[in-house]
């Protein structure tokens, strides 16, 4: 244990209400400690609940530990207590620029840049969205606050071909399976036009499942397990197959919602099968 | 507003519906249950339909005409009533609702609220 940690932990031991809490916690988790990063983080946090700095400490352990559906829960909680918080707005639109939205990336960090329009950590983000594009494999953060370590490997070596292999003729077309952070593992979609939207789609689906995942919990309806959408020209159904990937099922019009949410049922048997297999 | 409500809220299984903003998320009319918060449940709908959308619309799958996010101990269901910006019909429901009740009666509510 480090000097500057043993100290904070003597400081908290002896007044556990202090705030101290904040920098032991940055200090064990810019040491890689994430476990009692964590545990200093949650104390921290259930004592003072109301605090912005609490919730944004969590939020970058969690993002240091890839649990990015409860950072961005933890972010914006702290927005919603001091919407001018700089670090948790940096932290969702890195969370944001994560999944591909870039206009939701840009319009947090501006916000930040209203708040400290000296920050030139913003100003590097920006630069680095709009000439990162879409869903970066390892993006540095934009928060010096927030320094995640890099995603999972993708699955590149995995054979995509037979994930749905069987499956509906076995065309891999309009099915697309993606990881958490909304790299393709499988599968392929094209728009009505022919053109290849699979890169696309899948950037956008990260987003919609962390959505889904906060709506379902955040109204008490517990797990999310699927969503079923018709559009005006197809109707599509999202499910996850495990805890870090994600299924798309995308068909036309003319199947109903009953039997696609069957045929999703059958390719998220199929792709939890190829997955435990191949990782 | 509240006619249509009315119509879907007496499907049974259906513990609230509600018209939302879909542009800010705000309540525009409510009939829940107890312990539903309106508030939320508009914010959440009209975040999730916005991400949604841009999903469905780079997919070619045009914007939804309904959507249905089934949880362990609920389902969300959602009828946007207009174009975009426009109102969205939603009902909170228990997980063993009849669903395609449920989404007739989301539909017929959004002709009515037009």
């Amino acid at each position: 244990m480090s000097d500057d940690i043993r100290a904070l932990s003597a400081q908290l031991a002896q007044d556990p209400q202090s705030l101290v809490f904040l920098r032991l916690g940055e200090a064990l988790r810019r040491k890689g400690q994430l476990d009692q990063a964590l545990r200093v983080a949650m104390n921290g946090l259930e004592r003072h609940p109301h605090l912005a700095d609490a919730h944004d400490l969590y939020a970058r352990v969690l993002t240091d530990k890839h649990d990015y559906e409860r950072a961005f829960d933890e972010w914006d909680m702290a927005v919603r207590i001091a919407p001018n918080h700089t670090g948790a707005l940096k932290g969702l639109a890195f969370l944001y620029f994560k999944v591909g939205d870039i206009a939701q990336a840009e319009a947090h960090l501006e916000r930040a840049r209203k708040v400290e329009p000296g920050d030139p950590s913003i100003d590097q983000a920006f630069e680095m969205i709009r000439g990162g594009g879409k869903a970066p494999a390892a993006p540095s953060p934009p928060s010096a606050a927030a320094s995640p370590a890099a995603p999972a490997p993708a699955a590149g070596s995995l054979d995509e071909a037979r994930v749905f292999a069987g499956l509906d003729g076995g065309s891999n077309e309009g099915l697309l399976l993606v990881d958490g952070a909304g790299r393709v593992l499988g599968g392929a979609l094209r728009d009505g036009g022919g053109g290849d939207v699979t890169d696309t789609v899948a950037a956008y689906l990260a987003g919609v499942s962390l959505e889904a995942a906060r709506t379902a919990k955040l109204l008490g309806l517990g797990a999310w397990n699927g969503l079923s959408a018709e559009g005006q020209h197809g109707n599509v159904h999202l499910a996850h197959p495990t805890s870090d990937a994600l299924l798309l099922v995308v068909r036309e019009r003319g199947m109903p919602l009953g039997r696609l949410t069957i045929l999703a049922q059958r390719a998220t048997a199929m792709a939890r099968r190829w997955l435990e297999k191949e990782t | 507003m509240s006619k249509a409500l009315d119509l879907i809220t007496r499907v049974r299984g259906v513990r609230g519906a509600m018209l939302v903003s879909a542009e800010d998320g705000l309540v525009v009319a409510e009939q829940l249950m107890e312990g539903i918060k309106g508030s939320a449940v508009a914010a959440l709908a009209a975040s999730l339909a916005g991400k949604l959308r841009r999903a469905m619309e780079a997919a070619g799958t045009g914007t939804s005409v309904f959507w249905h996010l089934q949880a362990d101990q609920g389902a969300l269901l959602v009828v946007p009533a207009s174009g975009e910006g426009g109102i969205l019909v939603v009902a909170v429901a228990e997980p063993d609702v009849n669903i395609g009740l449920v989404r007739l009666e989301l539909l017929r509510a959004a002709e009515a609220v037009v």
